[in-house]
């Protein structure tokens, strides 16, 4: 099943040069990273409105703020894993004042592949997830990044942290796809087990399901774009109709999607969960697909742990 | 020791002359705000009071001469910014915008209790407050993005920082005075509150900055060094760093923690402690002519 990939900070750079035609309060800001993140495509269409910050992440969440306290519509960007030295610019001067700053970080997640662990950050989820008043997306394609993007211009006033990645995905929505607030896509349907998945990863369940269907196992697959809000429904209708949960992400099962899966879970319907993703580890150096394999995220491992959680055996691997 | 940066300072010449019933209406008013501070430290039995009196006289001139700010119209597109980057100096600026009409002052007695709007560091929900901070090093950072946000919306408004010298060993404001200097900001006037004190001590013992005004020139800034209880001194400072052409513009107000409380001037345990007992209550009372 060879699906179209394509990247989603490019996807985001040319949506961002879309919403600055539409609306001249857009300003974006990145930190010495722009070719990467793909805001320098905005920053060549109009570039009095665009700032870099240089190497002073502190220097750029805090100018954000101002920025958006003076009424502008801001898109902040780096790496994922350099944002979160600003945690706590990010939680006084943006989540407190509670206005209008998206965060649109790249290259989260072990799909950075070759620049290793120093780079590959796996908590930013749980670590953005945490503050008050702020929203995150996991976007699993380029579609749902621009979709995402033209949302949160248009229908919000409030911190965003969206998060994107390095390597190009594959596009699993259709062109004409419109993100819902709060909602999860169900892009399979299936009765015996139910696969919450955020980013690419969710490419691999659906690749995991069909194998599975050959074993007999009717898997339910979930794309969780939104991680907070979390759809919750979709997920208590998933352990009540399929009983068991199987939750995938390149990101640490300790703060991301599946504890957050199995907070609900263990609230409204408690069924098994397994949570498959780092398990309080540092990434590696490595093709990024490589990297799936090593980690035991690939999608032989989430059809073992799929067929392991059917016959509700609790051998999975054992958690550090 | 400082060193010689005497063509750092304030330009004689071009000094206004302001009569001398003006400065004692606004020595008048920071008086009232000394004694308001003291009162709302005591009353919630926690706050700070050394930083509030290092600048009272500094904040008087900002929301009695130098801004073009309006109470009744606080959320005017027009009005000058200011951002109190010390945002533990909360007693002061909450005392400062009552005095000058933002809200009753009735409600400094509720500072620092349960359902009051005045949070025990600035906050942004009080009308005259443009944005929370209390977390140091943050409030010049956010002046740079207000004074962007004025030059892109071609507004003629100023903004104002007032950032601490303990505050100056955050990494977060040299970040932002590279952004100052990059973006040519003459619309961004920081103010420093030198008062030589921070929480643990001296300044110079916990942290010391070798040369202020110098490290801040090195950044690019135009620098003007004053005496920031001299109400002459700081007007004519800001007025001349209003009219900066290219550069934004620093000025190095000297203080004294704690001002016009004997015990309290220059002594770490008040920056973050309000009077002991009701003796030096009243004393602080006193010595302010407010008892």
């Amino acid at each position: 099943m060879a699906r179209k990939s394509e990247s989603l900070r490019e996807a985001y750079g040319n949506e961002l040069v879309s919403l600055g035609k539409k609306d001249p309060n857009v300003v974006v800001l990145d930190a010495d990273l722009s070719s990467s993140t793909k805001t320098g495509i905005f920053g060549k269409e109009f570039p009095d409105r665009f700032f870099n910050m240089g190497i002073s992440e502190q220097s750029m969440v805090t100018a954000a703020a101002g920025l958006a306290l003076s009424g502008k519509k801001v898109f902040a960007s780096t790496f994922a894993v350099f944002l979160m030295r600003t945690y706590e610019q990010i939680r006084q001067s943006v989540c407190y004042n509670n206005i209008d700053v998206k965060f649109v970080t790249t290259h989260a997640g072990i799909t950075v592949g070759e620049d290793g662990a120093t780079h590959q950050i796996i908590e930013d989820i749980g670590v953005m997830a945490g503050l008050p008043h702020m929203s995150v997306i996991v976007p699993v394609d380029a579609v749902e990044t621009r979709s995402v993007l033209r949302y949160v211009h248009d229908e919000t006033v409030t911190p965003y942290y969206i998060r994107l990645t390095r390597e190009k995905f594959p596009v699993l929505n259709n062109p004409d796809y419109e993100y819902v607030p709060r909602k999860s896509v169900t892009f399979k349907d299936g009765s015996d087990l139910t696969i919450i998945g955020c980013g690419v990863m969710v490419s691999f369940a659906l690749q995991a399901a069909e194998e599975l269907k050959s074993k007999g196992i009717d898997t339910r697959v979930i794309n969780m774009s939104s991680i907070k809000p979390m759809d919750r429904s979709a997920v208590v209708k998933a352990a009540s109709e399929t009983g068991r949960i199987l939750t995938v992400e390149e990101h640490s099962i300790y703060n991301g999607l599946g504890s957050r899966v199995a907070e609900i879970v263990a609230e409204e319907y408690p069924v098994l969960v397994h949570r498959m993703g780092m398990k309080d580890t540092f990434g590696k150096s490595g093709k990024s697909w490589e990297l799936f394999d090593y980690f035991h995220l690939g999608v032989p491992d989430i059809v073992r742990n799929a067929e392991l959680l059917f016959r509700k055996e609790k051998n999975f691997e054992s958690i550090q | 020791m400082l060193l010689e940066t005497s063509s750092w300072r304030l330009k004689d010449l071009e000094q206004l002359n302001i009569p001398e019933t003006e400065i004692s209406r606004y020595e008048e008013i920071a008086r009232q705000v000394r004694i308001s501070s003291i009162k709302m430290v005591y009353s919630a039995s926690s706050g700070h009071p050394g930083g509030s009196l290092s600048a009272a006289d500094i904040l008087t001139a900002l929301y009695f001469r130098e801004m073009n700010i309006d109470p009744v119209e606080p959320d005017d597109p027009d009005r000058d910014r200011f951002i109190l980057s010390k945002g533990h100096a909360s007693p002061g600026m909450y005392s400062v915008l009552s005095l000058r009409g933002y809200f009753p002052q009735e409600l400094l007695k509720d500072f620092r209790k349960l359902n009051s709007k005045l949070e025990g560091h600035v906050h942004k929900g009080v009308p005259g407050i443009e944005s929370s901070t209390g977390s140091l090093g943050q409030g010049l950072g956010v002046g740079v993005g207000m004074a962007l946000g004025a030059r892109l919306d071609k507004k003629g408004y100023h903004v104002f920082v007032m950032v601490g010298d303990g505050e100056l060993e955050e990494g977060n404001i040299w970040e932002s005075l590279m952004a100052g200097y990059k973006f040519r900001l003459n619309n961004l006037i920081v103010i420093l509150d030198r008062n030589g004190v921070q929480l643990d001590g001296k300044t110079q013992d916990v942290m010391p900055l070798h040369d202020i005004p110098a490290m801040v020139k090195s950044f690019g800034w135009n620098v003007i060094e004053i005496d920031g209880h001299d109400f002459r001194q700081i007007i004519n400072a800001i007025e001349q760093a209003k009219s900066s052409k290219d550069l934004p513009t620093f000025i190095v107000a000297h203080t004294v923690k704690g001002k016009g409380v004997s015990y309290m001037e220059g002594n770490y345990k008040y920056h973050g402690s309000p009077p002991a007992s009701e003796y030096e209550y009243h004393q602080a009372l006193k010595e302010l002519g407010g008892a």
